[in-house]
């Protein structure tokens, strides 16, 4: 790598969008920037630790470049807030911590249902409660996926590191206006409070997408909020641009209106969960080092992948036919893949370390009949490079 | 002239303001006498009258009857979740500054389980109307006492009446900050349908509280027996104190006939709004 | 809490000359859910529950006989109805019958 000069990012520069340029930032700016960069319009949050940073980085960035940073009264309120400023057009965002995350769960459901557009960074600390706030944890996995109550579709991020606490929440941001759902950047303590190298693009190598608006003016013909296209994603309206929509969490019909009936409530929900489920492919993200050959497959996300990686170089140093398989998107989950590498036939066995009890675990053992390794912790700390080594040697 | 001319029957179904409603959803869910109709109405007419472009209002409601207003106004309307319209409401009107949005809620809906969002949206003086429809009780549930439930009024949650003291809403409205304060009831059509036009017109946070008759559920547990029975109360004890200057003794006793329910347009003060 | 008020009742000098709209009243007879707020409260007591029956059972307003010529077009029926089921026009200066007849 060329060596440029870190900048200081104490002083971000009043007005730019885009730092271009190479940084050595913590995790949590990172992401503030990724979402400064990916046109952030509206900021609503609530302070928690690990994830305060991302808030305090808004506040003093968002401002000079126009956009609105509001300090509200708890997590309902800041969940409820960037999803009414998604309505009215803007690019929206939030960062919390696992008590706020749960306080968000209620108006995530509305999100969906409302297909609202917006992005949730959730920097996950020891749990479950008020837990160990300032230190890892890895536990709110299964939360992100099935929190709010019903079936609906998301998308999560895992980044494991600064660099990608960037370049995910850019892309989470594209994803959540392509789909028309929340999108979440699952962060964890470690990775939120972690310094590197951060390199930011050039503002037109972030390849931003805008939303799919109406094809037809305001008084031409009645709006439909919820007439999906070939691909399942409805184009959207926002408030103000006089098609005077209606949107409501009680199931609708294409307009918006209360429809009351099995049938609409049937063919809505399967429609929020199959824009995701069927696009699955698309979306996923993973990355693999050494998986072709192997027989013991490590699968870990955020901060776990890198003590995963460097066991992983080891054990290879040793003559162990190992990989690594990291998940960038939780959810969906890249099952695809997973199945096509235990189809190949290599692999015996999987290792999962994770700073939760099991909850990654449970999608590897859905997939496979294969041994699936555990080695958790509870939080606060997280597995280290010698054990994850220690259970690939044995 | 005969009565059959006089009255223009099915000939004309639409009402004059029906461009400001999704008339095609009417007649609406809501029951025979209760007052959120007229609060419906009354916002409709105040779009018409407000001299704002009819695209840049939005309402916004919560959870409950009074949640439905959003349903049928013909502007764009956001039907949200249980006690979240104000915060919902504030992204919108923060994103978008030359929007006008109206949250329409209800006592419960706003106070209780949005009670926080309510004195913080005050606090900051959100550019928002806020419209509470109080009708004492949680009505779409079916009759469960809440945050204005008067002393002894008697609720399927509070069969032996209930015991907590009700808040009084412009008090708590002016002492949290609202720049605009009015309570009024279904009766007070005209006031009501001014204090919103000037709501309307106010940048800040105003709050107008109209008393609106719930017979199916709040009446039928206090011996009301129809909206009109509840309606006549506020017409014989309904007191008009506009500019009042203590608004800490306006509690509302719907049952004790000798005490007065005071009316009026109490507050309406300058003060920035909020990102302004 | 109420002053007693004495009973003098003051006329306008221009009394005569007062001009006193006359409305018409227009029901949409479905909507109508028999709430009895227009019947009530209007000044005029111009309307009456119809014989009748619409689609969900409810009795609505009528004019009664011979309130013909009693509304005022005040339009407090119109205001208070909770589902908009109810207003009026003003009528004064239609002086032929045929545009009378058929407003609305």
């Amino acid at each position: 790598m060329a060596a440029s000069p870190a900048k200081n990012t104490s002083a971000p520069e009043a007005g730019t969008r885009v730092l271009t340029g190479d940084h050595f930032m913590l995790g949590d700016h990172a992401c503030a920037e990724g979402a400064i960069a990916a046109g952030l319009d509206f900021f609503g949050g609530y302070p928690i630790t690990p994830s305060t940073e991302i808030a305090e980085r808004v506040a003093r960035r968002l401002p000079a470049l126009g956009g609105k940073f509001v300090q509200m009264e708890d997590e309902l309120g800041s969940i409820a807030a960037i999803i009414g400023a998604s309505a009215a057009g803007a690019r929206s965002f939030t960062a919390t911590s696992g008590p706020g995350f749960s306080l968000m769960m209620e108006n995530i459901g509305l999100a969906a249902m409302m297909e609202l557009p917006c992005v949730i960074a959730d920097v996950q600390r020891a749990s479950p409660s008020t837990g160990l706030p300032t230190m890892v944890g890895q536990s709110d996995i299964l939360q992100a996926r099935w929190g709010s109550h019903g079936d609906y579709g998301i998308i999560a991020y895992c980044p494991a590191s600064p660099q990608e606490c960037f370049d995910l929440t850019v892309r989470a941001f594209n994803d959540a206006d392509r789909y028309r759902v929340p999108v979440f950047i699952l962060m964890d303590e470690i990775v939120g409070h972690m310094t590197e190298r951060v390199r930011i693009p050039e503002p037109e190598d972030l390849h931003l997408i805008g939303r799919k608006g109406p094809r037809h003016a305001p008084d031409a013909e009645p709006f439909l909020s919820f007439a999906p296209d070939e691909d399942m994603i409805p184009p959207i309206a926002h408030a103000g641009e006089g098609y005077r929509v209606h949107m409501t969490g009680l199931t609708h019909d294409e307009r918006g209106y209360p429809a009351m009936t099995a049938e609409v409530h049937n063919s809505l929900v399967n429609r929020l969960v199959d824009k995701i489920r069927l696009n699955a492919d698309d979306i996923a993200m993973y990355e693999e080092v050494d998986t072709e050959d192997a027989d013991t497959i490590v699968v870990a996300f955020g901060c776990t992948a890198r003590s995963a990686r460097h066991a992983v170089a080891q054990a290879r140093d040793e003559g162990l036919k190992c990989g690594l398989l990291r998940p960038i998107t939780v959810w969906p989950f890249p099952e695809t893949r997973i199945r096509e590498i235990i189809e190949v036939g290599n692999v015996k066995r999987f290792i999962v370390p994770e700073v939760n009890l099991g909850q990654l675990r449970r999608e590897i053992e859905r997939l496979t009949h294969l041994p699936v390794k555990r080695l958790n912790h509870a939080g606060g700390a997280m597995p280290s490079p010698d054990e994850i080594l220690e259970l690939i040697r044995t | 002239m005969s009565a059959t001319e006089q009255t223009i029957q099915p000939a004309a179904n639409i009402h004059p303001i029906d461009r400001l409603l999704r008339a095609d959803r009417l007649p609406h869910i809501l029951c025979a006498g209760c007052g959120i109709g007229t609060v419906i109405h009354g916002y409709a007419n105040s779009i018409a009258a407000s001299g704002i472009d009819e695209n840049n209002h939005v309402c916004v409601s919560g959870i409950g009857c009074s949640g439905r207003a959003a349903g049928y106004v013909n502007v764009d309307s956001y039907h949200t979740t249980h006690g979240r319209a104000l915060p919902f409401a504030l992204g919108i009107a923060v994103h978008k500054p030359e929007l006008n949005v109206t949250v329409i809620s209800g006592d419960g809906d706003l106070t209780a389980i949005g009670g926080n969002h309510f004195i913080h949206a005050a606090r900051r003086n959100v550019n928002l109307n806020v419209i509470c429809i109080n009708n004492f009780n949680y009505g779409m549930t079916g009759g469960q006492v809440g945050p204005t439930t008067p002393i002894g009024a008697k609720g399927t949650t509070a069969p032996f009446g209930a015991v907590e003291r009700p808040f009084n809403l412009p008090y708590l409205a002016k002492a949290t900050g609202a720049i605009f304060v009015a309570r009024w009831t279904i009766l007070h059509v005209r006031e009501f349908h001014e204090a919103l036009v000037r709501s309307m017109q106010k940048p800040g946070f105003c709050f107008i509280e109209i008393l609106a008759p719930c017979p199916t559920s709040f009446g039928k547990s206090n011996k009301i027996g129809d909206g009109l029975h509840e309606v006549e109360i506020y017409r014989e004890r309904c007191q008009v104190q506009n500019g009042a200057p203590h608004l800490n003794d306006f509690d509302i006793d719907l049952l004790d006939e000798s005490k007065p329910i005071v009316v009026g347009n109490f507050v309406d003060v300058e003060r920035d709004a909020f990102m302004e | 809490m109420t002053k007693s008020v004495p009973h003098v009742v003051r006329e306008p000098i221009d009394l005569p000359q007062a001009q006193v709209p006359l409305g018409r009243v227009h029901v949409i007879v479905e909507r109508c859910k028999q709430c009895n707020f227009c019947i009530k409260y209007c000044p005029t007591e111009v309307l009456e529950y119809s014989e009748d029956i619409n689609a969900k059972g409810y009795h609505y307003p009528i004019v009664a006989d011979g309130k013909e010529f009693a509304c005022v077009n005040c339009r407090f029926c119109d205001l208070i109805c909770p589902e908009l089921a109810i207003y009026t026009t003003d009528i004064s200066d239609a002086d032929d019958t045929a545009e009378a007849s058929d407003g609305g």
